[in-house]
């Protein structure tokens, strides 16, 4: 059984200090007018719904990936078979080797562990250097540059797409390339562009990031920083030596929202990281891919029954999201007690 | 540029500068990375697609603008059969969608705070939406027939419908008018989509309730205070302020979450067709509506935020 019991704060709960005159609770109930009995059948019937409530949404939640799990065990011809709801009668793995080979499992998971463990860093690195900035330093036209954070969270990310392409497609920086070599670069293919657009703080989310570094940075009492300025200790300094451990919650859980939410991104890794094939394309074109396989096997142009293709799906999903839960389950503490602590306000 | 200048200047002239100044210089240079990574992916690009979006696009050898006027705009209001259709139900269902998620997930946070076994495990799988509901996954999580075929046969072969539809036929048989009743029942159907977009807000009015001190409860209480007068008298007022970030942050995750018609389309037009004038035009005429919808509401809400201080 995992150990859960992040948000634990302060628990309100009271001991209760064992009635020293021992009277039962019928004795006491009567002596209460049966103002007692009153409260704890209310208490217990309370607790009782919000019990079964908690249950069935609980079920909810889980119920997708309880029922891809048994999809992912079962054989083609379980599919079919009406009896056969949630218990596959023939337990397989051919599922798991399918949809491996078909996206590539072994190398697409570690590159999209790379990739996404590179771009989370930056986009940690960038963020906290800019939510620093706005929370500690006063300067002309803050509130402007703010307002650009906001606009940046509001703004689709599809508005600026095609320009965004575009201009990796023919990248210059104020057409120093085309002077000196006639012609600018093609940065689309490799890694580049997402890194550049992750340093500037301008990736999937990033100001959302901002936003809530800045709002627990200013949580931070300034009398430590300031006791560090006296001491003589420098701006950087200050910054790395108090601050960061401070923050060390927030930072976790920053890392890991731009780690979970890189690895199962389609939008930027389809657009700029098309060539690492990563876990999230991969699982995105599985259907396709095999469609494809069938038919070059059966070398005619057959199609794999929806059941089937449906069943792979899953399977490759749960395959893609394994890892993350893993993650989630060795890190939730860290996860969400830190945003619980930083009281996001606007 | 203005900058160096000025630490030039500074160096000469060898006087100590005034706190504020060096202050507001930390502050540029710690912002840096924002500020260059707004102006060279956030606001060049802009101007770029808004400059698109009145212009047909051409590669002869590079890009080549033709300025078009309105154009483009007219021909995704009037030509094109799908963005007009999918923008105002992407709008419709916005307006369904995001208070079920704002209800549902304060209700949730109010119940996750309270005190009972298991809490930790049962918070936990709440969050967890916030993975499964994520980029490609949730795509894939609607397009899966396989699980509707399952869910239909199920109830086909149960001979039972969805409970609403049970409650509602009871409801109807003595001809009771049900306008507003009907969107409790679409919410109720819809609860397993409201419970995946709702990880985050619930993480946020939980942070927010953990700050209303327990000494005001105490307070109230003492005061004679039922449970009822408590919550729209101190819960209600504390968090308003998160209602308003959750609106916001509902709507925008909305607009932007991967399954969206209109995202799906905008890409497509840009992609398979390659009309990026088009799809410019389309983007910015979607980004004006968020706008618009985001400054309505927002300025709505704040005026009934109470700010405790």
């Amino acid at each position: 059984m995992i150990k859960v019991n992040f948000l634990s704060k302060k628990s309100n709960k009271v001991k209760r200090v064992k009635n020293e005159s021992f009277k039962g609770f019928w004795e006491r109930n009567r002596l209460s007018n049966g103002y007692l009995l009153k409260k704890t059948i209310g208490r217990k019937l309370f607790n009782f719904c919000r019990a079964v409530m908690l249950f069935g949404l609980v079920f909810l939640i889980l119920q997708p990936i309880l029922s891809k799990i048994s999809v992912s065990f079962m054989e083609e011809r379980d599919l079919y078979d009406a009896t056969i709801i949630n218990i596959p009668r023939n337990w397989s793995v051919s599922n798991y080797e399918m949809s491996s080979m078909l996206m590539n499992y072994k190398s697409s998971i570690i590159s999209t562990l790379w990739v996404s463990l590179l771009i989370a860093v930056i986009q940690l690195a960038s963020t906290t250097l800019v939510a620093y900035g706005f929370a500690r330093y006063n300067f002309p036209g803050k509130k402007l540059l703010f307002a650009a954070v906001i606009l940046s969270i509001v703004i689709p990310p599809q508005t600026i797409l095609t320009a965004l392409y575009l201009n990796f497609r023919h990248f210059d920086i104020f057409g120093l390339f085309k002077l000196f070599t006639g012609k600018s670069i093609n940065l689309l293919g490799s890694i580049l562009p997402y890194v550049m657009i992750s340093a500037g703080a301008m990736g999937l989310k990033n100001g959302l990031y901002i936003f809530m570094l800045r709002q627990y940075f200013r949580g931070i009492p300034k009398e430590m920083e300031e006791a560090a300025y006296v001491d003589g200790c420098g701006k950087l300094k200050t910054f790395f030596i108090i601050m960061l451990p401070d923050a060390k919650p927030m930072l976790t859980s920053i890392f890991l929202f731009s780690y979970v939410w890189q690895w199962t991104d389609t939008f930027y890794s389809s657009l700029f990281l098309r060539e690492f094939r990563l876990l999230a394309n991969a699982v995105a074109g599985l259907g396709d891919g095999l469609m494809t396989y069938i038919q070059n096997i059966s070398n005619r142009t057959a199609f794999p029954s929806t059941a089937y293709t449906q069943a792979i799906i899953s399977t490759g999903t749960l395959m893609v999201v394994a890892p993350l839960i893993i993650i989630y389950i060795v890190a939730q503490k860290g996860f969400v007690e830190s945003l619980a602590q930083s009281g996001i306000k606007m | 540029m203005d900058k160096e200048k000025k630490q030039k200047k500074q160096r000469k002239q060898r006087k100590p500068k005034s706190m504020a100044y060096r202050n507001a210089v930390a502050g540029y240079l710690f912002t840096a990375p924002f500020i260059i990574g707004f102006l060279l992916f956030l606001l060049v690009p802009l101007m770029q697609s808004l400059r698109m979006a009145f212009s047909d696009v051409k590669f002869e050898g590079g890009i080549a603008y033709y300025f078009v006027k309105f154009a483009n705009f007219k021909y995704i209001f009037t030509v094109d059969p799908e963005f007009v259709p999918f923008m105002i139900n992407e709008l419709i269902q916005m307006a369904y969608t995001v208070p079920s998620i704002i209800i549902f997930s304060f209700f949730i946070a109010i119940v996750l705070n309270q005190e009972f076994k298991g809490r930790g495990l049962v918070r936990a799988i709440f969050f967890l939406p916030v993975i499964l509901s994520s980029g490609v996954l949730i795509g894939l999580e609607t397009n899966n027939t396989l699980m509707q075929g399952l869910k239909d046969v199920i109830a086909e072969s149960s001979n039972a419908t969805s409970i609403t539809d049970t409650v509602k036929s009871m409801f109807l048989s003595e001809g009771t008018y049900i306008g507003p009743i009907q969107y409790v029942f679409d919410a109720v159907d819809r609860v397993y989509e409201i419970a995946m977009a709702s990880g985050i807000q619930i993480i946020i009015f939980l942070s927010g309730l953990q700050t209303i001190s327990a000494s005001m409860f105490e307070a109230a209480k003492i005061e004679g205070a039922t449970a009822w007068e408590t919550f729209w008298k101190i819960t209600f007022p504390m968090v308003s302020s998160l209602i308003l970030v959750n609106v916001i942050y509902s709507i925008i995750d909305f607009f932007v979450r991967s399954d969206n018609e209109v995202m799906t389309h905008i890409k497509n037009t840009m992609t398979a067709s390659i009309e990026y004038g088009r799809s410019s035009a389309m983007a910015w005429t979607y980004f004006a509506v968020i706008a618009v919808i985001i400054t309505v509401t927002s300025a709505l809400i704040s005026k009934r935020v109470y700010y405790y201080d």
